[in-house]
């Protein structure tokens, strides 16, 4: 009775006025006579569903057989295998995608370098990951919301956040849509639907989740997707986010990078069994695919596919894409110390995602050494100019220290800035107070 | 008679110490040479930092507890903050391992482990990343004994994880946790702020009967250096230490804040000419209340100071015990300098945290009260 009676409130939808006296009616029934329900129903559900599995009489331990293949398409000369699986972009899509890339790897090479000079306080490279970030970014529409770890530039680039916008929140200056608030690479914008990173691991999964449920209830025609790493997939948030999409049946595209390394745990020493791949099927009934990630076709056709079924289907996918961590793990670590150099060199020089797709235009004629000298040289000028720009810049007002913490200042908030503030005029030679805007302003009040 | 002279010191110094050399808020600008604990009976010491201390105590751990593990994410290779260097390489991959990467799996395991008899030495990488261990750390290892009417323990266990300040960490690498745990009854909570005192505290709270939240402060890991004593010692828990005697005023504080606040003390007492008792807790739960209370009751002021956001820190809670133990001695407010009531703001670090000329100000205003 009950179920049947939730069936009809979802059939009722916008009729509020009805929808509220049956639930209130439903609550009722609940509260009076719990245990009855509960077994008629338990009663009914054993009626309703048949065991999917068989019975057996030969004792037999399952143990892991089948390995899910990996799916790729080009090789690493830039040859497409399945001309018919070839995405088939025009000359100037796939130029702006191999451009994208290349940008990312310069930018993240001057931007490790100048941390390593003191001028940002910390960096996270992409290197090895740009087809990943390309190739799954270009397949997904902007009305669909990202939820991200921290290693996925490229995505948000190519969602047009701009060299400018990621430098400024590298230099925490006033710019920065964070308000200088967090560690650089910790990004978040409204104009292209990235809900801001934060630090802890896996805690974007299932947050993700509700907001893919949201998506469903609302009626739209999106998905949410969430990128994170085979390590983060070690927390229990993970297992959470996974069952609940499943049971919840909701448009979530969960994007697993596995790039081997998680900091100094090599993957060998972070889960044994199928990857996070093997975990979608029988784990959590997911759909489920393998993809090379270093193959910017493959990982595309697999996101594609994967936004098809995660809106028309309205479940959600589990991808896991093959890559490899190039650099270290940010400019806080020094991967030397655990991992060889001909590992990084097997990837870097083997299966380097921007050299293959340059492979796939070279086969095309669509792209000359000197066009690359020049991309290159262009994105150096547009990162180097932007940094300068960017540290001529303010950093945001102190004010903004007691901004957003609620929706509006509680009475401590208020008292503790007062305190700031009259500290500062005490002592304004002693904090850095010129390099923060609007600083005279607020010590004259 | 105090407060009188105080105040003419005070009106005639007032302005000339409001300006000096620009910026140096962000902590001691010259270093401050923080009293090293004497250790009796030491024997052979040799210079350490803070985390090569921790590491020194962890190797002692191993070698006399056959026991004993080491375990948390890269850990193996040394650990992010080497505290764990060399370690697998002496013990052995089966008694120093990294584990996979789940907080909650780490604290849950480290229960286990000591429940069955094991010592176990888990480490979280950062204290803003204990959260999802929260419930194995707050529900069980600390109700362990309790729900079990003493039949089973999880004491062995030391949880160690790096807190607090450290100049870019922003809102998740500096947080300070510690009145999450302080508040729970069951864990103890141990916060060490010299190499010397880090080794000491962490032997005895390996050692000690009941589970243990160390947290070590992460900006002092290269930058504290000590002549630490390389035998086997341990500190006691729950024994604050008088880093500094005094008569007009006690300052309380513990971790990578006490030396903000010896800067605070050497600024005051030069430019007030007052004598200032400077307390380290050292361990937060529980907490020496003795010594406070006999400080208190002898300088009549007092000042606590710590970088968690000031509402629901530690601060309160020492705060109102000396109120009901100490009324009558009072000659001020008690004063607490803490963090804002907001998240850790990366940029705004120096104007956030608490220190040395915020604490100045607050001797200040406490002596002249």
């Amino acid at each position: 009775m009950i179920s049947q009676a939730s069936r009809v409130l979802t059939r009722l939808g916008r009729n509020n006025e009805l929808k509220r006296a049956l639930t209130n009616s439903l609550n009722n029934c609940n509260k009076s006579s719990p245990s009855i329900i509960r077994s008629f129903s338990s009663k009914k559900q054993e009626l309703e569903e048949k065991d999917k599995f068989e019975y057996t009489n030969n004792l037999e331990v399952q143990e892991l057989k089948h390995y899910i293949p990996c799916y790729t398409i080009m090789n690493q000369e830039g040859v497409v295998s399945k001309p018919e699986q070839d995405p088939n972009f025009t000359k100037e899509e796939v130029i702006k995608m191999y451009t994208t890339m290349l940008t990312l790897n310069v930018m993240d090479s001057i931007l490790y370098d100048v941390q390593r000079q003191g001028r940002i306080s910390f960096y996270m490279t992409s290197f090895g990951e740009e087809a990943i970030h390309i190739g799954s970014a270009a397949a997904l529409e902007m009305s669909d919301t990202i939820f991200a770890q921290y290693r996925e530039t490229g995505v948000f680039m190519w969602r047009g956040f701009t060299i400018n916008d990621i430098i400024n929140q590298c230099c925490t200056n006033e710019h920065d849509l964070g308000k200088g608030r967090q560690m650089p690479m910790h990004f978040g914008s409204r104009k292209i639907n990235l809900q801001t990173i934060s630090s802890p691991l896996t805690t974007q999964l299932p947050q993700a989740v509700g907001s893919s449920y949201a998506q469903k209830l609302a009626g739209e025609n999106n998905c949410t997707i969430v990128y994170f790493g085979e390590g983060a997939a070690s927390e229990g948030d993970f297992h959470a986010a996974m069952n609940f999409a499943a049971a919840l049946s909701t448009p979530t595209i969960f994007f697993c990078r596995n790039n081997k390394w998680a900091i100094s745990t090599p993957s060998k020493e972070q889960y044994k069994g199928d990857g996070i791949a093997g975990r979608g099927p029988n784990g959590y009934g997911m759909k489920t695919i393998r993809v090379d990630g270093n193959d910017i076709w493959a990982v595309y056709n697999v996101t594609k596919l994967a936004r098809k079924i995660a809106v028309e289907e309205q479940r959600p996918v589990l991808i896991e894409a093959m890559t490899y961590r190039v650099g270290h793990h940010s400019t806080s670590d020094d991967s030397s110390r655990y991992r060889t150099v001909e590992e990084i060199n097997a990837w870097k020089e083997g299966k380097n995602p921007i050299s293959r797709l340059r492979n796939y235009m070279n086969h095309k004629g669509w792209w000359s050494d000197a066009q690359e000298k020049e991309t290159i040289a262009s994105a150096r000028t547009s990162v180097r100019e932007s940094l300068v720009n960017a540290e001529k810049q303010y950093k945001p007002s102190i004010n903004e220290i007691f901004t957003d913490v609620y929706d509006k200042p509680t009475p401590a908030l208020i008292e503790q800035q007062k305190e700031l503030i009259e500290h500062l005029k005490l002592y304004p030679d002693e904090y850095p107070l010129n390099q923060f805007a609007d600083s005279k302003l607020i010590l004259k009040d | 008679m105090l407060r009188g002279n105080i105040k003419k010191v005070n009106s005639l110094l007032v302005r000339s110490f409001h300006s000096s050399v620009p910026n140096k808020s962000s902590g001691p600008s010259s270093p401050i040479i923080y009293p090293s604990l004497d250790i009796e009976n030491a024997g052979e010491k040799q210079k350490m930092n803070l985390f090569q201390a921790i590491n020194n105590g962890m190797d002692i751990a191993m070698q006399k507890d056959s026991k004993a593990v080491i375990f948390g994410e890269d850990v193996g290779f040394g650990g992010v903050f080497r505290c764990t260097v060399g370690l697998r390489d002496k013990y052995g991959a089966s008694r120093v391992f990294n584990t996979p990467l789940c907080e909650q799996g780490i604290a849950g395991f480290a229960i286990g482990l000591a429940a069955q008899g094991a010592t176990p030495i888990a480490e979280i990488q950062f204290a803003d990343y204990i959260f999802p261990a929260f419930d194995q750390i707050v529900n069980e290892a600390a109700k362990y004994r309790y729900r079990s009417g003493g039949q089973f323990n999880c004491g062995s266990l030391t949880i160690r994880s790096p807190y607090g300040a450290v100049g870019h960490g922003g809102h998740y690498h500096s947080q300070s946790p510690e009145s999450y745990f302080g508040q729970t009854p069951g864990l103890k909570v141990v916060i060490p702020s010299t190499p010397i005192e880090a080794k000491g505290l962490l032997l005895a709270s390996i050692r000690e009967k009941d589970p243990v939240i160390f947290f070590e402060p992460k900006l002092m890991y290269r930058s504290a250096v000590e002549e630490v004593p390389i035998g086997d010692y341990e500190i006691p828990l729950g024994k604050a230490r008088i880093v500094k005697e005094g008569k007009d005023i006690t300052i309380i504080g513990w971790g990578a804040q006490m030396r903000v606040l010896l800067q605070a003390v050497n600024m005051a007492e030069e430019k007030l000419g007052i004598s200032c008792e400077l307390i380290d807790l050292r361990t937060i739960q529980p907490w020496d209340v003795e010594t406070v209370v006999e400080s208190v009751k002898k300088t009549g002021r007092v000042i606590i100071s710590h970088e968690a956001p000031k509402t629901g820190g530690w601060a309160a809670e020492i705060s109102a015990t000396i109120q009901e133990r100490c009324f009558l001695h009072l000659e001020a407010p008690i004063q607490r300098v803490c963090g804002y009531d907001t998240p850790f703001p990366l940029i705004f670090e120096k104007f956030y945290v608490p220190d040395h000329l915020k604490n100045f100000e607050s001797i200040k205003k406490t002596i002249v009260y």
